[in-house]
């Protein structure tokens, strides 16, 4: 596939344990240095993602989830142009700016969405204050790493 | 339903705060009793990790307590470390770090204006619906945006958290050639702030008086925003140094976050202060803006700190282009800020209000301690009795009612509720 137009887009606090799953994947990422993947990394789902994602034919964006019942380090994939949006709007782990289906919305409504968008959520165990992953995401982010490597086309 | 029924109203999620944070509301026999505000202290957890840190990592750590105003945290962390030092970088640098702030305001002031405030005005749940029916409204919101994010990515490395500033100064200063294409973009903000005053001086305000003493950051030449020292409305002046003689912090039992008083008084700050304290620094163009919105040389409503935060966007946006024209390259990019065992304290203007910090280093540049007073907290009791007035004087309104306008209030301040906050949610308990 053609990668010249592609964003990997990680959100979260590094500093609140668990939400720093997003931009660490996204370090991971870079430090691929697949060519044509751009990566970025947002302290929350904020409108700056649409100026992010503009234009990308595909958009994969990873944020940590809060469920219940809970099995931290699970990554869940949500292609919401296949799923609906219901599914989509379960992802943001709290109330930032917007939502992640709020910012999804608003992109379409403004034309500034991307042709494809990919969103990898990772149940979260710990979203206390501090550094450092709890040991279920900690274990996770391989997996994950490889797991949008192959959404990329780019097998890790 | 009276309000004297016994209803009790819960409300799960209040929207358009960034962070997160609960109201609780208590109405007995049709008197409020109490309007409480919970928020929970990132500011707390970041004092403890600061302890033990070098005096060198102060601005980088503490920008990630607000993905909003990193700035701000940056820059009043640097002040105070360099306080504590002795040190105060050449005009050139700290022009470049009021670009760098000018940045700031610009992308949170039209986030705060378009995204979350002014659906409130025009009978919006949010920036969606007002986007189905204005989209080049939004649209220019987020242009405007842009502009203020291109400044911090050209000039402090990137938009959120920037990486370039540093102690001293920062670790390496554009070119002149490098700042000439945000002239392009920030003319076209320019004409984008103006035409938002205009467009928001047309909303209806709510008619509301604060009577709170107001505290802001005061220049005798410029508007203050980087640097500055103390004035309240009633007179009472004071630098850094002294601001915790006279802000005190305590507990409330309602919040694990501190509330503070300025001489025992409840106070504010924030862009109504700000305006109140020193709207004659404005430039002539913002000066103008404001007088054809109707604003005199004070605003104590607070329905209508959207119309001052437009103002205030159309005076950091022209004073940006200006300190682009007037951009001398600071070589070196930063001065060097070796470590002196004392004491240092710093405050600046973030787009929310007043943001100090005071650390206490040691010979080897060892963070001691760390106090970090945050706007929001310092606002928490002035919005808690603007949110029992609005309530008593509003006891008629149906439960779906009165929760939109506490929501409304609640946002007039602009609360920066992840400087102080994990969770929002309204609970009225009406008895």
């Amino acid at each position: 596939m053609n990668l010249s137009d592609t964003v990997v887009v990680g959100i979260g606090n590094p500093y609140r344990r668990d939400d720093g799953i997003g931009p660490a994947l996204a370090d991971a990422v870079e430090a691929l240095g697949l060519p044509g993947v751009r990566t970025a990394t947002l302290p929350a789902t904020t409108s700056d993602l649409l100026h992010t994602w503009a234009g990308a034919s595909l958009a994969i964006v990873v944020d940590a989830v809060r469920c219940e019942p809970s099995s931290p380090g699970r990554i869940h994939r949500v292609h919401p142009g296949a799923t609906g949006s219901t599914e989509l709007s379960a992802t943001p782990a709290s109330t930032h700016e917007l939502s992640l289906e709020q910012a999804a919305r608003l992109g379409e409504l403004l034309g500034l969405e991307p042709a494809r968008l990919v969103v990898f959520a990772v149940e979260a165990a710990d979203l206390g204050h501090g550094e450092g992953f709890s040991p279920a995401v900690e274990a996770a982010l391989p997996a994950l790493l490889r797991a949008v490597a192959e959404e990329l086309g780019q097998p890790a | 339903m009276s309000a004297t029924d016994g209803r009790h109203l819960r409300v799960e999620a209040l929207a358009r705060i960034e962070g997160e944070g609960a109201l609780d509301v208590v109405v007995r026999d049709g008197v409020v009793e109490s309007a409480s505000l919970q928020i929970y202290e990132p500011p707390r957890f970041f004092e403890a990790l600061l302890r033990g840190r070098q005096h060198t990592e102060a601005p980088d750590i503490t920008a990630r307590i607000c993905g909003i105003c990193p700035v701000a945290y940056q820059t009043s962390a640097w002040l105070a470390v360099e306080d504590a030092c002795g040190v105060t970088p050449d005009a050139r640098i700290a022009a470049l770090r009021r670009l760098l702030y000018c940045g700031e305001w610009i992308s949170s002031h039209a986030l705060h204006i378009y995204l979350l405030h002014a659906p409130d005005f025009l009978g919006y749940d949010d920036v969606l619906g007002l986007a189905a029916d204005h989209r080049s409204k939004v649209e220019r919101g987020l242009r405007i945006k842009k502009a203020g994010n291109a400044v911090l990515e050209r000039v402090g490395g990137r938009a959120v958290h920037p990486v370039n500033p540093r102690l001293g100064g920062f670790h390496r200063a554009p070119t002149r050639g490098e700042l000439a294409p945000l002239a392009e973009q920030l003319r076209r903000a320019l004409d984008d702030a103006l035409a938002t005053v205009w467009w928001v001086a047309t909303f209806d305000f709510p008619e509301l008086e604060l009577p709170h003493e107001l505290l802001a950051l005061h220049r005798p030449d410029v508007y203050a925003i980087e640097a500055g020292s103390l004035l309240s409305s009633g007179g009472l002046a004071f630098t850094a140094r002294d601001f915790s003689e006279h802000v005190v912090e305590h507990q409330v039992p309602h919040s694990t976050a501190l509330q503070a008083t300025l001489d025992g008084q409840r106070y504010l700050t924030g862009p109504l202060a700000r305006y109140t304290i020193s709207s004659g620094l404005l430039s002539e163009t913002a000066r103008q803006a404001a007088a054809d919105a109707g604003l005199g040389a004070t605003c104590r409503n607070p329905f209508r700190s959207i119309v001052v935060r437009a103002v205030e966007l159309v005076y950091v946006v022209e004073e940006a282009l200006r300190l682009i024209a007037e951009y001398e390259r600071p070589d070196p990019p930063a001065a060097e800020v070796p470590p002196v065992a004392g004491v240092g304290h710093g405050v600046s203007e973030a787009p929310r209000g007043l943001l100090y910090h005071r650390y206490e280093i040691d010979a080897d540049g060892r963070i001691l301690s760390a106090v970090i007073v945050p706007p929001t907290s310092q606002n928490q009791a002035a919005i808690e009795a603007d949110l029992a007035e609005v309530v008593s004087a509003h006891l008629d309104l149906d439960d779906a009612a009165l929760t939109s306008l506490c929501e409304r209030t609640i946002r007039n301040y602009d609360p920066c509720i992840s400087c102080s906050t994990h969770f929002l949610r309204l609970s009225m308990d009406r008895r």
